[in-house]
Parts: structure tokens; sequence; C-alpha cells
């Protein structure tokens, strides 16, 4: 491991310990934040009862559908709007501005056309992370080098056979990027969607337990959030680094 | 001007080719290239030099069928070429062509698993043509990992597993420094002595043409067409070498006496677009 990564371990090794000395001290009310060994301890409990086992696969499942329709959906639209300079033309300002408005405000209305079930978080979760990947795929077929279209030709590919085998990897560093923002965008709708109002699933337990003064369920729910979150990204990260590394994109 | 070669085994030509591109956005149409009368003989090694933006890449592309040409017949080994890059014409470019998220070895397998080629026959060509091309300690390397002058040469491997007879190399060695020039010029030189196949080179370099070619081709500014074509005499046996025999500097020196007043009047065009 790097020497960067163990500093970036330390600090939050001792952002952590920091914490949970303020919370045994009592210098922060338990009633506020319970110590991160609490949390953890609250996690563990909770994952061995299974009380919450449903709630947490409902949740991560949509997470799931929304990540994978966001990241499929956006690369055919985007490689479709690519493909129609003038449509792209007339999008790129929505797409540029997208993440200026709060997309949020119109969750009721989902709710009201969807009613109250799974599929307004999904499309929720779809509606924040799809457009990070139509921007992605754009910007990784923008940068597809034309000489590969001739080295394609030279090879006499057909239109499926240079898009497969080369525009797809040449852009693929892109595309990951794209694939990154989406998975998390994706968590970050479905768990506000299901915090704002949901039958169910991590973000209306979550919700519920804040309601009922129950911090040892919160902050082990939000704990779990975190790590898997975490986790996640890690692991995507990971992916990337040594994609760019092969490249020679190197470290970032 | 024409270029016949009476008597000689034609490999591929260009008879009366012009290539104008339409004008877009209310813009004039560019008459880039032509009337350009071109036959190169089957085995020789035939530079192309010229101003910048004489047409030089659309000569090149419009022989390779990478573009048709608008006026004028294209043939490769008597067939027309139309819009089609046919089988046996290998094709290196000035800019870097490697694919980056593939190994040196699978780069140059490229085009011969895309051709169903047998496994064992693919590595067996692959291998030996990593060994000529001095990369067979880097096959499992990437690109990226490479000089500029290793990354072409991957770009010219992968071309040559192909076996293709008409090799056309686009300004290949115009990123790498002089030094590195002169030794990839001795490579091309030694792969087109292995090969026999038929060698179009386009360059900017009166060196690099003059040092490689039988026969080099001095083009006039936009739109390109042949002023001269200088014979160099060089025998088949030769390497970087050269550049200190006497002859080196008359031909260059004739082809700088052709280009000069091109050169000029290209800066010209260009001074009067920029203005």
């Amino acid at each position: 491991m790097s020497r960067v990564a163990w500093i970036r371990i330390a600090v939050i090794a001792i952002a952590i310990a920091l914490l949970e000395v303020c919370c045994r001290l009592g210098l922060i009310d338990h009633r506020v934040v319970i110590p991160p060994s609490e949390m953890a301890d609250a996690l563990a409990r909770l994952l061995i009862s299974g009380q919450d086992n449903g709630q947490i696969a409902r949740t991560f499942g949509i997470v799931l559908v929304a990540a994978v329709i966001s990241v499929i959906g956006g690369f055919a639209l985007g490689a479709i709007i690519h493909a129609l300079p003038r449509v792209r033309q007339s999008l790129d300002p929505f797409f540029a501005t997208y993440y200026a408005v709060p997309i949020f405000i119109f969750y009721p209305v989902m709710i009201v056309i969807f009613g109250l079930s799974a599929i307004p978080i999904v499309l929720m979760g779809v509606a924040t992370a799809i457009v990070a990947m139509i921007i992605a795929t754009l910007n990784g077929l923008d940068r597809i080098p034309h000489v590969l279209t001739k080295v394609a030709r030279v090879h006499r590919m057909g239109r499926i056979g240079t898009a497969l085998l080369l525009k797809l990897p040449a852009a693929a560093p892109h595309l990951f990027t794209g694939l990154k923002l989406a998975v998390s965008y994706a968590f970050i709708g479905v768990i506000a969607s299901e915090f704002i109002l949901a039958p169910a699933g991590l973000g209306r337990v979550i919700s519920d337990a804040y309601t009922d003064f129950d911090n040892r369920q919160m902050y082990a729910l939000m704990l779990l959030l975190i790590i898997v979150a975490t986790v996640v990204n890690m692991f995507l990260h990971a992916v990337d680094q040594r994609w760019a590394e092969r490249r020679g994109i190197g470290k970032t | 001007m024409s270029v016949a070669a009476p008597g000689e085994d034609i490999h591929a030509s260009l008879s009366g080719v012009t290539r104008v591109y339409p004008g877009a956005a209310g813009r004039p149409a560019v008459h880039a290239l032509g009337p350009v009368e071109l036959k190169l003989k089957r085995g020789e090694f035939f530079a192309v030099v010229g101003p910048s933006g004489c047409g030089k890449t659309t000569l090149l592309e419009v022989l390779a069928g990478l573009q048709q040409a608008t006026v004028g017949t294209v043939t490769f080994e008597g067939r027309a070429v139309a819009g089609k890059v046919p089988d046996g014409i290998g094709v290196v470019f000035q800019e870097d062509a490697s694919f980056p998220w593939l190994t040196v070895w699978d780069n140059a397998a490229f085009g011969l698993r895309r051709n169903g080629v047998d496994t064992a026959e693919i590595r067996r060509r692959v291998d030996d043509v990593l060994a000529f091309m001095g990369l067979t300690d880097f096959a499992r390397a990437y690109p990226a990992q490479l000089s500029g002058g290793m990354r072409q040469r991957v770009c010219i491997s992968r071309t040559l597993v192909l076996q293709p007879r008409l090799i056309l190399l686009d300004e290949p060695f115009g990123a790498l420094d002089a030094q590195t020039r002169l030794l990839m010029g001795d490579e091309v030189l030694r792969l087109w002595r292995r090969t026999g196949a038929t060698i179009l080179l386009i360059t900017h370099a009166l060196d690099e043409a003059a040092m490689l070619s039988d026969r080099i081709g001095a083009m006039s500014a936009r739109p390109g067409q042949f002023l001269e074509i200088v014979v160099t005499g060089w025998p088949r046996e030769r390497d970087s070498k050269i550049v200190s025999d006497a002859g080196f500097g008359e031909i260059t020196g004739r082809l700088w006496d052709n280009l000069r007043g091109e050169s000029m009047k290209s800066l010209g065009h260009s001074a009067m677009a920029a203005g």
C-alpha cells in the first residue's frame, strides 16, 4: 500500500477515535451522536438479528436496478445523441445545467403517477444518475481518435465490429467514469427518495428511527450505508486505476 | 505530368486522379489533389514529398481506398480501387494508432484474429514479426509503457503480420526525433527487403525520402501534382549510412530546387488563410 493510502487511513482512524473519545467523555451528547464503537455494535446486532434484512435487500436491490438502467440507458441515449449532432446541439445546454436543478421536486409527481411503490424510487434513482452516464458517453465518443476509424477501414471492419472492437474500448475510460458517477448518484437518488416518502427501505427505516429517537438503529443503518457506498466506490476506483495504469494515464 | 514506367510490372496506379472536397457551410470547394498520374512498380520504394497541405495524405488515402477520387481511376493489382481498402494493402498512419487497451502482442495479432486465422499460425506470425521489429521483450507491455518510436513499430507490426503486398506509410516517423527517424528508416528498409512489398512513403523530410526510396515524387503546392520524379539509383542493399554518400546531397538538393518555390506558395496560402 502506498504512503498516501496509509495517511488516508490514518486520517479516518484518527477522526473516528476523536469522535469516540468526545462521545465517551460526554463532550458530545449521547442523544445527538453515539460513539462509533456503539454504532458498529448496533450494526452487528442488527445484521445478526436479521430484523432489517428485508429493508436492506430492498434498498440495495433498487439501487442496483436504478444503476443498471442508468448505465445501459445512459450509454444507449449517449450513443444515439452523439450520432445526431443537431439533437445534441439542442440538448447540450440541458445537460450542462441538469444537476443545477433540484430534480427531487418531481418526486411527488412520480408518486401521484405511479403510486407509493418502488417504481417512483427507481425512477428518481435513474433521473439522478442517467445524465452523468449520458455526458460521460458523449465525452468518451468525442475523444475517440479519428485514426481508429481509418484503422477499422483498413481492416475492412463493419460498423458493429468497429463499434465493439475499437470505439467501445477506446471510449471505455470515460464510460467507466460515467459508471462510477451513475452508481454514486443512484445511491443518493434512492436513499433520498426513501427518506422523503416510501413504504419501506433503508431510507424509510432511518427516517422512522430518527423520528423515534432510536439513535442506535439510525446510526447503525447510516454506518451500513456509508460502508456499502464506500466499498462499492473503492472497488470501482481500484478497477479504474488498474485500467488507467495500463493505458499510461497513471494514478488519479 | 505522366509518370509511366514502360515495360515494368505495375503494381498500383493513379490515372488522372483528382480529389475535390465539397465546400461546407457556404465555403467554396477545395481542390486538394491532381490531376495526378502515378504508376508504382511492383517491389519498389516510392516516396512522395511536397509542401504542407499539398495533398500528400489525400493521395495516399485515395490509393488506399480510404477516400474516393473525384475524377480518375485508381488500380491495385489490376483491379479498380473504389472507396474500399482492398485486401493486400496495409497502411501505417502518422498518428499513434496503437490500441492502448491491448498488449503489444495482442495489437499485432488484431488483424489476424479478425480474419479468423488459426491460433498456431497467429502465434507463429506475430512472434516472427515482433522479433523482426525488435519487440519480443515488450510483447506483454502496453503501448503506454513504450516510447513513441516503439509504439509506431507496434503499428508497423500490426500491418506486417497481415503480409500486405503494398504498404502505405503516411509520415510514420513525423513525431520522432531525428536520430530515431534514421534508425526507423533502417528498419523500414530491412522490412522492405524482407517482405518484397511495394512501399509508398509520404514524408515531408527530404533526407528521409532521399535515403529510403528508389524514386521520389516531388509535389506542387495545392492542388498537388507531381513536378518531377527523381530516380535515386540506390542499390537495394542500403541503410542510413547512405546519407554520407556524395549523391545523397545531389538528390536532396534537386528535391529542394523543386519544392522551394512550392513551399513558399504554400506558406503564402497559409498566411492568407490565417489573415
